[in-house]
């Protein structure tokens, strides 16, 4: 057997976030420990305001701690400047915003290859993995769209494989079902869990259970702070499916 | 559970003996409420008795085959007919535990909740992985095994759900007995309204 452990790809180190000072600081998040290894699939449940959000946002590197450190793939952000912080999230994570975050003048798969692009992948590769992120999706047929010719539905789901292009490393989705019908919600569970099980590290944020419940582990967070987890037993014993 | 019914409705399918029903009904419903053989014999012998079944005598190799007959088959139509029965209402051991918490003095009643959330929680990723490789590797059989997974989701979801209206009920509670003794402050000024949204009652 190896010596080496599991490979981390995302390590929050005692990381806290206040906003604000004084008497009107509010502490988003406080002396937060998790560890996110590859191949695994996290999910975050808590109350609105209890800083899923700014937990997501610390870990993507769109924002920076008020204490304690943040580490994708052992690196530091903290020691990044703007650039190479902005390469690292372009290349090894996709992040899936509660409001989308896509560019109105651009198609479909425009924006999807948009990061790719960036990061100098040829503008044919970088559409062909686009189209494949939008199969992904389930709307292969909606490449050419604008915005404004989507449902949110439909928006969302381009967010998502905007998420998932390429081959992305740390996946952090927040709320990413919000828009969605029941059975595309469950299909995102699916591309989210396969890109998990192909050796990405995934965290969500969702308020519902039944998304929460295709990760590995499902972290509880209240004012703050990580107050539990549960960690799937795959128990034979409780559940034994039939004889084959 | 109806053992009762569900016997009488696989003898409809084709005459069986005991220990064949018993592994019928288990591959069917995945060993999700498993069936001890003492059971399923005693229930054949009242089915035989209120003359629902017939016994067809032994098939040569020692087990005695059981028949449905005409009034066992318009029994089974009659379950299949009639809407479950809800006991009135339902039993449920955690509404029952987090209704007496909540009113008894030194009780942690959010840690009870939150204990509660995260074993229903592990439950609910089991179900959900069983249901995911099962439905990746699916056989005719599998169909009846999927929508007890489905009934099992659905339950354990709404479970979940409840635990997280409790536990606002609960913050909401505090809130306005807080307010109402010192204005004391959240300690986090959001949380808990947001968790549950300021009703007139406890605007009052
Ligand atoms: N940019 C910000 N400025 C001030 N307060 C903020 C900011 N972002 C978040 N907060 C506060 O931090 C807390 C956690 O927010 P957030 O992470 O968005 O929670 P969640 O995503 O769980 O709903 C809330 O009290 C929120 O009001
Ligand atoms: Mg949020």
């Amino acid at each position: 057997m190896s010596v080496q452990g599991p490979q981390q790809v995302l390590e929050l180190a005692k990381v806290s976030r206040t906003f604000g000072q004084g008497a009107t600081a509010v502490a988003a998040l406080r002396d937060v420990d998790l560890t996110i290894n590859a191949g695994e699939f996290v999910a975050v449940m808590g109350p609105s305001g209890s800083g899923k959000s700014s937990l997501l946002a610390l870990a993507g590197g769109l924002d920076r701690p008020t204490s304690g450190g943040v580490f994708v793939e052992s690196t530091p952000l903290a020691g990044l400047g703007l650039n190479a912080l902005a390469r690292l999230r372009r290349r090894a994570v996709g992040y899936v915003f509660q409001d989308f975050n896509l560019v109105p003048t651009l198609s479909a798969v425009e924006n999807v290859a948009l990061p790719l692009e960036l990061d100098g992948v040829p503008a044919r590769k970088a559409h062909r993995q686009a189209l494949d992120a939008l199969r992904q999706v389930g709307i292969p047929g909606l490449a050419d769209r604008f915005m404004d010719e989507m449902s949110g539905g439909q928006q969302q789901r381009v967010a998502i494989a905007r998420a998932i292009v390429g081959s992305r490393r740390l996946i952090l989705a927040d709320e990413p079902t919000g828009a969605l019908d029941s059975t595309t919600g469950h299909g995102v569970m699916e591309v989210l869990r396969s890109r998990a099980d192909d050796g990405a590290a995934v965290m969500l944020v969702t308020h519902e259970a039944r998304h929460a419940a295709w990760a590995d582990r499902v972290v509880f967070i209240r004012d703050g702070r990580i107050v539990d987890e549960a960690t799937a037993m795959h128990d034979p014993a409780v559940l034994l499916a039939p004889a084959g | 559970m109806s053992i009762r019914h569900s016997l009488l409705a696989l003898l409809q399918d084709q005459p069986r003996y005991g220990y064949q029903l018993r592994v019928e009904f288990e591959d069917r419903t995945g060993s999700t409420w498993p069936l001890n053989i003492g059971q399923v014999y005693t229930t054949l012998d009242r089915l035989e008795r209120d003359g629902l079944v017939s016994n067809d005598g032994g098939d040569g190799e020692g087990h005695v085959v059981y028949s449905i007959t005409d009034a066992g088959r318009a029994e089974v139509q009659g379950w299949f007919a009639t809407p479950v029965e809800r006991s009135n209402p339902p039993r449920n051991e955690l509404a029952i535990k987090l209704a007496l918490a909540v009113t008894l003095p030194g009780v942690d009643v959010a840690a009870i909740i939150q204990a509660q959330r995260a074993a229903s929680m592990r439950a609910l990723q089991d179900y959900t992985k069983s249901r995911r490789d099962t439905a990746a590797n699916q056989r005719a059989a599998d169909t009846a095994w999927l929508l007890v997974l489905d009934s099992l989701i659905f339950q354990t979801e709404a479970e979940i759900r409840w635990l997280d209206l409790c536990e606002a009920r609960m913050v909401q509670l505090a809130q306005a007995s807080g307010t109402r003794s010192q204005a004391r402050k959240p300690s986090n000024g959001v949380t808990a309204e947001e968790a549950a949204p300021r009703t007139a009652e406890n605007r009052r």
